[in-house]
């Protein structure tokens, strides 16, 4: 600290930008836009991959099974049931619990549509989701035909929940067998699956009498504590043969958001978004810089008719650069913060701000910043100290 | 009314001169547009002398005020400063020469963005192994030598054309050169001001034991120089004080 004061020098790029009020304010309001837009477009693009994820995330398990045919959650394809049982040979497995997965299709019990849903059906004896208020819930399910409904649906399936609150019997049909609702769980809604609901393993037989005797479509894995989740998913890979894929919790996971990103435009769209706000604020913060320099040309001439050197004025803009991006950073960050709440309560969509993303959009603006210092700076070059006498 | 220049006798401190020129000529433009502008030019100004230039515009005054400052490359001929050849000097030596040249400019030149005491500053500054606290103190002093105390934290907008030019006077001390270019320093000041800011000037070059070397118009300024010197169509010639 003693070594900086000693060799302080006059601030001139924060001076040459403060005692410019309004263009250093188009400088950061230009930059904030792009920030702000970047910080939207990346949040709503990683918000849509969280929110493909919802129930995955929920279940109990360190490793999941699921056939190698499955290609994200709308077409899970199934596996022999035996192949989880054989898991249970490695000494560090503790669990299994066996998952039918599918969509169907349930009637809304007011207006009488139908609208497919996720079902899971389980044995609601075994644990499914971390969440422990599930288990008490889950020993409605032991009767014949009943199911777990999520209470965070979409509307479309009908006012199931405000019915059951009510203390009403609501029944409806699914894939023309009649089922009644047992309980409420809180799940959420993600883009495979406007609605979800439980059911057991018995009664999703009997929705689906096709389903082969033995299949499942994903296996639930819980390990020891101190087991490595990735030695058990190698050791459990070389025990099982091809016809299943062994997946960590967070592979499964993964296996799901890389369907959204690589399946779908989706990831494309919201990138593009993002690019044009990173190009956006290029135009400007150039812009600003270039008629910056310009004005100044005649005082840096002087200057390196003083002596100073090139590269002392070229630093001058870096740090010009470097003050906007901060600066504009600022304000982007505040603003992005706000707007993910504002979409957080309007959309339902799991939008926060993450430290990687902030990052990522502070380095935007930082290599937006020094790419238009760097274009400026060819504007100093032509300061010719003879020209000023 | 002129006679050729012979070389100056003029020699308060003794030791070698400051500037030596010897047969400088400089030329603009190229082939059939390249024009003559300093024609075998000589000069020589010893530590601690204030020279004075007059001619008519477009003589080549500037141009040889720019050769002398580092600012342009030499084309022919021998320049010396602090006996540094200039022919053929690199871009890193012209600059490294610059910082013992004081310059003063027609207009003032001063950074709009930075105060009277921080303009002189950025002059202080050029000085190696200094501290900020030093540099700040010496850049104050040159600011109360110029009768500006009380002027210190106003931006070059608030002050008046000769203020501004006794700031600019200020910055190019403040970097203790050993000899100070100025390029009509009183053109945009009236006739008192302008002769109030060249006394200074002279005063506080003396002080320093700085050579000046001031191309002028200003008739009523001629008094205060050492030495006079006139250029006419590229050539140098001493005049009648």
């Amino acid at each position: 600290m003693g070594r900086f004061w000693w060799w302080r020098r006059i601030p001139l790029a924060l001076l040459m930008l403060v005692r410019q009020p309004v263009r250093l304010l188009v400088a950061l309001a230009g930059i904030s836009f792009a920030g702000i837009l970047m910080f939207m477009q990346l949040g709503f693009r990683d918000g849509l991959f969280d929110a493909s994820v919802t129930v995955h995330r929920l279940f109990d398990a360190d490793i999941v099974l699921i056939s190698p045919r499955s290609t994200s959650s709308v077409s899970m394809a199934g596996f022999p049931r035996r192949r989880l049982v054989q898991a249970m040979a490695l000494p560090e497995v503790e669990g299994i619990t066996p998952v039918n997965w599918n969509l169907l299709l349930w009637r809304n019990p007011e207006t009488r549509g139908t609208r497919s849903i996720l079902a899971l059906g389980f044995e609601p004896g075994d644990p499914l989701f971390t969440d422990p208020t599930l288990s008490p819930k889950a020993q409605a399910l032991t009767q014949k035909g009943r199911v777990l409904f999520d209470e965070r649906s979409r509307p479309e399936f009908g006012p199931v929940a405000a019915w059951f609150r009510d203390g009403r019997i609501v029944e409806s049909e699914i894939a023309g067998k009649r089922v009644r609702v047992a309980g409420l769980i809180s799940l959420g809604t993600s883009f495979g699956a406007d609605g979800n609901l439980l059911t057991s393993s018995e009664t999703y037989r009997d929705l689906l009498p096709n389903t082969p005797p033995g299949s499942i479509e994903v296996g639930l894995i819980r390990l020891q504590d101190d087991a490595d989740p990735q030695v058990a998913v190698k050791r459990l890979s070389d025990l099982l043969p091809e016809d299943v894929t062994v997946l960590t919790k967070q592979g499964f996971i993964d296996f799901e958001q890389n369907y959204w990103k690589t399946g779908t435009s989706i990831g494309f769209i919201f990138t593009l978004g993002a690019a044009m706000g990173f190009v956006v604020g290029c135009v400007i913060v150039y812009q600003v810089l270039y008629s910056d320099v310009s004005d100044h040309l005649p005082e840096y001439a002087t200057l390196m008719a003083m002596g100073y050197r090139l590269i002392t004025l070229l630093g001058v803009v870096v740090r010009e650069g470097l003050l906007l991006a901060l600066f504009g950073y600022l304000p982007a960050y505040a603003a992005g913060q706000g707007l993910y709440l504002l979409v957080r309560n309007t959309t339902q969509l799991p939008v926060a701000m993450d430290f990687s993303r902030a990052l990522t959009v502070f380095t935007m603006i930082l290599i937006m910043c020094m790419a238009s210092a760097g274009l400026a700076m060819r504007r100093l070059v032509d300061a010719d100290p003879a020209e000023i006498f | 009314m002129t006679r050729p220049l012979s070389p100056s006798a003029f020699s308060p401190t003794g030791g070698s001169p400051t500037v030596d020129i010897e047969g400088l000529s400089h030329w603009y433009g190229r082939r059939e547009m390249r024009r003559q502008v300093l024609q075998q030019v000589s000069l020589r100004i010893e530590p601690g002398e204030v020279v004075l230039l007059t001619g008519p515009s477009g003589c080549g005054k500037t141009t040889l005020l720019t050769l002398i400052g580092a600012l342009r490359q030499v084309q022919e001929g021998d320049l010396r400063v602090f006996g540094e050849q200039l022919r053929g000097a690199g871009r890193g030596a012209r600059q490294r020469l610059r910082r013992r040249i004081g310059m003063i400019f027609q207009g003032h030149n001063l950074l709009r963005c930075l105060s009277a005491e921080q303009n002189v500053q950025m002059g202080a500054d050029l000085l190696p192994n200094l501290s900020y606290a030093t540099r700040r103190g010496q850049a104050r002093e040159w600011l109360r030598a110029v009768g500006l105390e009380d002027h210190m934290n106003k931006l070059p907008h608030d002050l008046s054309g000769g203020q501004k030019q006794r700031v600019a006077i200020a910055r190019a001390l403040a970097a203790q050169p050993q000899l100070l270019l100025a390029d009509e320093p009183t053109a945009a000041l009236d006739s008192t001001t302008g002769r109030e800011v060249v006394e200074l000037l002279r005063r506080l070059a003396r002080e320093q034991a700085c050579s000046v070397l001031m191309v002028t118009h200003d008739p009523r300024i001629l008094d205060l120089a050492d030495r006079l010197v006139r250029m006419e169509d590229g050539r140098l010639y001493a005049a009648e004080g």
